[in-house]
């Protein structure tokens, strides 16, 4: 899959209180969940991102709850991928698993800057930055992980481990 | 070959005579947990598998603790999404409120969660657990539904990362300084993927509340599970509670790390960790003086019963400074009705604190004691995030019970021995 966006960047140790504040919690709906989604790290990011827009974070990003209601946020509110130089455990499994998709890369982590346009082929990890020179190749996913990612999610693949039980 | 508690647990539930770090299994679960916020994703997930049971309705716990009492409309339909999923399913552990308790108070109290379980939990702090010799982590909703669905999950075996703490504890220091302080040394990712294996002379004499207090924030350096191998202690705790058969598991003297970190435990002062990661802990003498808006005893990582002997004991018989809100939830019912008994919640309504029912409430800013613009709270919770507790411009201050009741009295961070003197 290729996808082509512009650059939100963030710091290190973005936690899910950032990307989805607990007062929102009250709700399931993806849409409701994006339009507050970074609301207390950048107020203003819900209403300007634009659909295929790619985030990118520092170390540990994601620590903090387990709330799947930070990356349904995320994937609603539009964004293609998140690069990071290192993901919590619990944000990497709960991204994967809802289908958002995500590459650990200190390299670009650090080189890419906001506005930056980049391009990435997710299947081989690659990320190409076109507004400037910088080519990075992210780190390799564990092998369920990448069964999971090709099944389009988990519950997808719970189904078909479920028919191979039976 | 040798394994670690973690390692051993694992392999045992993989169906495996050993596992080695960085391998991934699949694994039995002995337990899956959601609350009122990951339960309905969960179930929204779950219904997807078109399943009219989970695999087991004794092995799921659906605790509703985090906006419960309910808050608003939104919450309580919510919470009513959970109920009817519980009754249609027939999951045995659903805990209403008058019954319920904050899920990681409440599941150890009830003999659910035991030594040598593998438990998943929509929770980032089910990590709890490890403190009975369990291996516990915290998972997303789309996962507890897998698990609610198979009973099963998969997990890359953690590296294990050994933390040995040597001496005696001085008075007002407990298991919430020894982890902040720990935090403080490693750093919010100190242990990303990692297990944390707490060990040594001062866990051994640490109470079983204690033990849950450390293991609890073993998510704040980014672990995948915190543990301490069962003793005696952990025995006389769960032997009254267990109503199925469990079972201790201990590292083997040659297990290894990659890597191991010695503490002199005596050294430690209570310690309180500065806005806005559980990481900028210091000890509290360099957080004397500043002025707080409201003081919270309580949550999953402070709101047992022991806490609240110790905030109670400092209380007792003072007043809370006319400055200050201080709020004390006891963490489940069985836990309040203690305190009632033994006067404790008479001494703190007679200081000037609100006692609360059980719940999660303030300590995620759902309710109960939000802040407002440019405040600033001193918290037994386990997280200082930005705008964690109300407005993105408050402030958190994490702490143990007793410089928080100390902090009550005062109205700014205080040392326990400043109000009482040293002669504990």
């Amino acid at each position: 899959m290729q996808i082509k966006g512009a650059i939100y960047k963030f710091g290190d140790d973005v936690d899910t209180d950032q990307i989805i504040p607990a007062r929102y919690l009250n709700t399931i709906d993806p849409a409701e969940l994006a339009a507050h989604c970074m609301e207390d790290a950048d107020p203003e990011f819900a209403g300007a991102v634009q659909p295929g827009s790619v985030m990118v974070g520092g170390k540990n990003f994601g620590c903090g709850s387990s709330r799947e209601h930070a990356p349904i946020a995320i994937k609603a509110a539009g964004v293609s991928c998140v690069i990071a130089a290192t993901f919590a455990r619990i944000f990497y499994r709960n991204a994967v698993n809802i289908g958002l998709p995500i590459l650990e890369c200190p390299e670009a982590a650090s080189a890419l800057q906001e506005g930056d346009t980049v391009e990435i082929d997710l299947a081989k990890g690659q990320i190409k930055n076109l507004t400037r020179p910088g080519e990075y190749k992210a780190a390799p996913f564990p092998s369920f992980m990448q069964k999971i990612i090709e099944q389009d999610g988990l519950i997808n693949f719970v189904q078909e481990r479920m028919k191979e039980r039976a | 070959m040798s394994m670690t508690i973690s390692e051993k647990i694992l392999a045992k539930h993989a169906g495996k005579e050993q596992v080695e770090p960085g391998e991934l299994i699949y694994c039995n679960l002995d337990l899956v947990l959601a609350n009122d916020i990951t339960a309905p994703v969960a179930i929204k997930e779950f219904s997807r598998l078109g399943l009219d049971h989970v695999f087991d309705p004794e092995r799921v716990a659906l605790v509703p603790d985090h906006f419960t009492p309910n808050k608003d409309i939104k919450s309580a339909e919510q919470s009513n999404y959970v109920r009817q999923f519980a009754r249609d399913y027939k999951i045995t552990n659903y805990f209403e409120v008058g019954k319920m308790g904050i899920e990681h108070c409440l599941l150890p109290e009830q003999g659910l969660v035991l030594p040598g379980d593998l438990i998943i939990g929509a929770d980032s702090h089910t990590c709890t657990y490890g403190a009975l010799g369990a291996f516990s982590t915290g998972v997303g909703s789309t996962d507890l539904a897998a698990g609610m669905a198979m009973g099963e999950c998969w997990f890359k075996v953690p590296e294990s990362m050994k933390f040995i703490y040597h001496g005696t504890l001085s008075p007002w220091v407990g298991g919430k300084d020894l982890i902040l302080f720990t935090i403080g040394d490693i750093g919010v990712d100190g242990a990303l993927y990692r297990s944390m294996e707490f060990t040594g002379e001062t866990i051994d004499h640490l109470s079983v509340e204690g033990r849950l207090t450390m293991c609890n924030m073993a998510v704040e350096a980014g672990a995948k599970n915190g543990i301490i191998a069962p003793d005696a202690k952990t025995k006389d705790y769960v032997e009254k509670r267990a109503k199925r058969p469990y079972q201790f598991y201990a590292s083997d003297p040659d297990a290894s790390y990659v890597e191991v970190r010695e503490y002199d435990a005596s050294q430690i002062e209570p310690q309180v960790a500065f806005p806005h990661l559980p990481e900028n802990s210091r000890p509290v003498s360099e957080a004397q003086g500043i002025k707080i808006d409201q003081v919270v005893i309580g949550s999953c990582t402070n709101g047992r019963i022991e806490d609240l002997r110790i905030a109670a004991e400092i209380m007792k018989g003072r007043k809370v400074h006319n400055h200050l809100r201080v709020i004390i939830i006891p963490g489940t019912q069985e836990i309040y009705l203690q305190a009632l008994r033994e006067g404790l919640l008479e001494t703190f309504v007679e200081a000037g604190a609100a006692v609360s029912t059980p719940t999660c409430g303030p300590c995620l800013g759902g309710h109960m004691g939000i802040l407002a613009k440019g405040e600033k709270a001193l918290s037994t919770t386990n997280r200082n995030f930005v705008g964690r507790m109300g407005h993105p411009e408050s402030e958190v201050y994490l702490t143990g019970p007793a410089v928080a009741a100390a902090s009550a009295l005062t109205g700014s961070i205080t040392s326990p021995e400043e109000v009482l003197g040293s002669a504990n």
